[in-house]
């Protein structure tokens, strides 16, 4: 394992659950050290399922995925990834705090080192003046807050986001996002999954995934040149609209 | 490092969860003491007694369908005896004093032998009363009618009847010594199962939602080893099993005052273990459950039979095909190590190799369930 390895490598990589219709279909990535990658795609796409496969949650039926160098699955290499769940997976009894407490142990966060861990994490989300209240008192949008704020604990070099922005207001979105470009200064890379266009925006590179299939990629500004539109919602419809017509020639 | 942080977190999530502590520890005292008051009071079954010396006003008195009377001519070689002629208890009078071995296997025999002993001596007493208290009122109206005739002259003093013989009873027991109800004989099943009983429902209902929370593939896409989590959370409940154990095994003990003829020692271990099973039960039946209702469902199919074979009904008297099926189930092996050491005072190598097999079943639920992780995480 290099530490100069790229932070994810994923070829040609084939899922499809038990239940039959594959999933992910022959889906290629890479993601360099300090950048930011957005994977769009409208709900159903294969996404989740990716992100899974990519930490080595999801067994993959072909093709091949390495974080760092490293085969996944891997478990020692989880230590160096920050990971949100699409879906909040906190302990409700639990103050955020004590959440941030047991990630952060999880995670070998140095014991000495740990408190101010949790109040960098928390500041990050404006979450730090209700530290000490419990989860199950938290709204939605605080919940996902905590989460995002659980991926960065041990400040890790790979952040690996599942729809970070989900109701979190526009403010806090952009709170989130300068926290995210500070890490990518750091030399951090980060992969998200969004479907909301102005994430996308500020992303360095995209990936659109429609049907299991990367559709189209590149910076949003290249994609948006390239489909002669302005706006990256505009770049899916017409991307989407190329792949049914292919669909039906082919 | 891990598992200690694994194992704070159910410390503190348990300590949050007033309802979960109320069902673990006070639920058990409830029903236990409910039990107590319900079977305290005994059922009758056949018995059979020996006596020797014993007068015929007594036997009139003890004799009923419920209890058949063997009488021998010497009380030799009491234990060898009772096995061989199968009794129940075995009388011998002697003066005044009256000798009750019982063989005390069977508790509600036991009592019943006592209740009607003592019954029929004081249907006894109370007939002689009558014949004393008649003979009585017979003499002073012959002395009034003697004091009519003879106003002046005093009649000789005539002698009242004496009081009836006060029997002194004397109880012994070949197994046991004591005050022995259906409860008691009960009760070592009873604890077994109310340990088992809540600690699957409780390990088996935190593991799944943690798994429907998704905070379970939250956890593995930590470094944390899959043997970590099913030892965290073995750690973790385990420790509020060990006291929930040890407030059952005492309060029983204590407040309910059972015969405790063995070491209380030996009924804690034990039952520990049982709680090490029923934690290791409970994670592996909840990965087949979807929800808590599923994991209820397991009750009547996993827990509940388990109580039939765990000593409340002698599994002697089962047919053979039951008694193998006994054989599979833990708590078979813990309801008779406790009826064991409760009631006969066996010791720790009397029930070592039943521990053993319990020790058995722990680490074989406890593998399974290390090797059920696999399905969420690969590695
Ligand atoms: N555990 C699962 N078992 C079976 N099918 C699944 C499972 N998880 C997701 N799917 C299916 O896979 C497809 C992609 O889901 P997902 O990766 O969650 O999409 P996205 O995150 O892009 O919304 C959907 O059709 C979904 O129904
Ligand atoms: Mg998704």
């Amino acid at each position: 394992m290099s530490s100069t390895a790229e932070p994810i490598i994923v070829k040609q990589v084939a899922k499809s659950y038990t239940s039959g219709q594959p999933v992910l279909k022959n889906i290629s990535l890479t993601l360099h050290p300090g950048e930011i990658l957005g994977l769009i795609g409208p709900s159903g796409a294969g996404k989740t399922t990716l992100i899974k496969a990519i930490l080595g949650m999801e067994a993959i039926d072909r093709g091949e995925i390495k974080i760092f160098g490293t085969t996944m699955p891997n478990r020692k290499i989880m230590a160096r990834i920050g990971y949100m769940a699409q879906s909040d997976a906190l302990y409700e009894e639990l103050t955020a705090r004590e959440n941030l407490q047991f990630f952060g142990q999880l995670m070998a966060v140095p014991k000495n080192q740990l408190e101010q861990a949790i109040q960098h994490a928390s500041a990050v989300v404006n979450l730090d003046h209700v530290l000490d209240r419990r989860v199950s008192a938290y709204s939605g949008g605080m919940k996902r807050r905590l989460s995002v704020a659980i991926a960065l604990i041990q400040s890790p070099d790979l952040l690996i986001l599942d729809e970070p922005t989900v109701g979190i207001d526009p403010e806090l979105r952009e709170q989130i996002w300068q926290e995210l470009e500070a890490q990518k200064k750091a030399a951090k890379s980060i992969i998200i999954t969004t479907h909301v266009m102005a994430d996308a925006e500020q992303c360095d590179y995209l990936m659109l995934i429609r049907n299991g299939l990367a559709i189209t990629q590149g910076t949003p500004a290249a994609l948006k040149r390239q489909f002669d539109v302005t706006t990256i919602d505009d770049v899916f419809l017409k991307a989407g609209r190329l792949q049914d017509a292919n669909n039906r020639v082919g | 490092m891990r598992i200690i942080a694994l194992v704070n977190r159910i410390l503190k999530q348990m300590r949050r969860s007033p309802r979960t502590i109320i069902l673990m520890f006070v639920a058990p005292l409830f029903i236990l003491t409910l039990m107590y008051l319900l079977l305290s009071t005994n059922n009758t079954v056949k018995t059979r007694v020996g006596i020797y010396q014993v007068n015929d006003t007594i036997v009139t008195n003890l004799k009923s369908n419920k209890l058949t009377l063997k009488s021998f001519n010497n009380k030799n070689k009491l234990q060898a005896k009772m096995k061989q002629h199968d009794l129940d208890a075995f009388i011998t009078v002697s003066g005044k004093k009256i000798d009750v071995t019982y063989q005390n296997s069977d508790l509600s025999k036991t009592a019943y032998v006592k209740n009607t002993l003592r019954a029929g001596l004081m249907k006894m007493n109370t007939k002689a009363l009558i014949n004393v208290t008649k003979a009585q009122r017979d003499v002073i109206t012959r002395q009034q009618q003697a004091l009519l005739v003879l106003t002046k002259q005093q009649p000789p003093a005539q002698k009242v009847p004496s009081k009836p013989t006060n029997y002194q009873i004397s109880n012994h027991y070949l197994y046991s010594n004591g005050s022995a109800t259906f409860f008691d004989q009960a009760l070592p099943a009873l604890i077994a199962f109310f340990v088992f009983f809540f600690v699957f429902l409780i390990s088996g209902i935190s593991l799944l939602s943690e798994r429907t929370s998704g905070t379970l593939s939250r956890l593995l896409a930590t470094p944390i080893k899959r043997n970590e989590i099913i030892y965290g959370y073995l750690c973790g409940y385990g420790i509020f099993a060990v006291i929930q154990t040890f407030i059952i095994v005492f309060f029983t003990v204590y407040i309910l005052k059972i015969q405790l003829v063995g070491s209380i020692w030996l009924v804690l271990l034990t039952n520990i273990l049982v709680a090490l099973i029923a934690l290791a039960m409970g994670i592996f039946a909840s990965t087949f459950a979807q929800n808590e209702f599923q994991m209820m469902q397991f009750i009547p199919l996993l827990v509940i039979p388990q109580v039939f074979f765990s000593g409340l009904i002698p599994i002697d008297g089962m047919a053979h095909w039951l008694q193998a099926i006994a054989h599979i189930m833990p708590l078979y092996y813990a309801g008779t190590s406790l009826q064991n050491v409760i009631t006969k005072g066996y010791t720790f190598s009397d029930i070592g190799l039943n521990l053993l097999i319990l020790l058995g079943f722990a680490i074989l639920f406890i593998w399974l369930n290390i090797r059920g992780m696999r399905r969420f995480r690969k590695v």
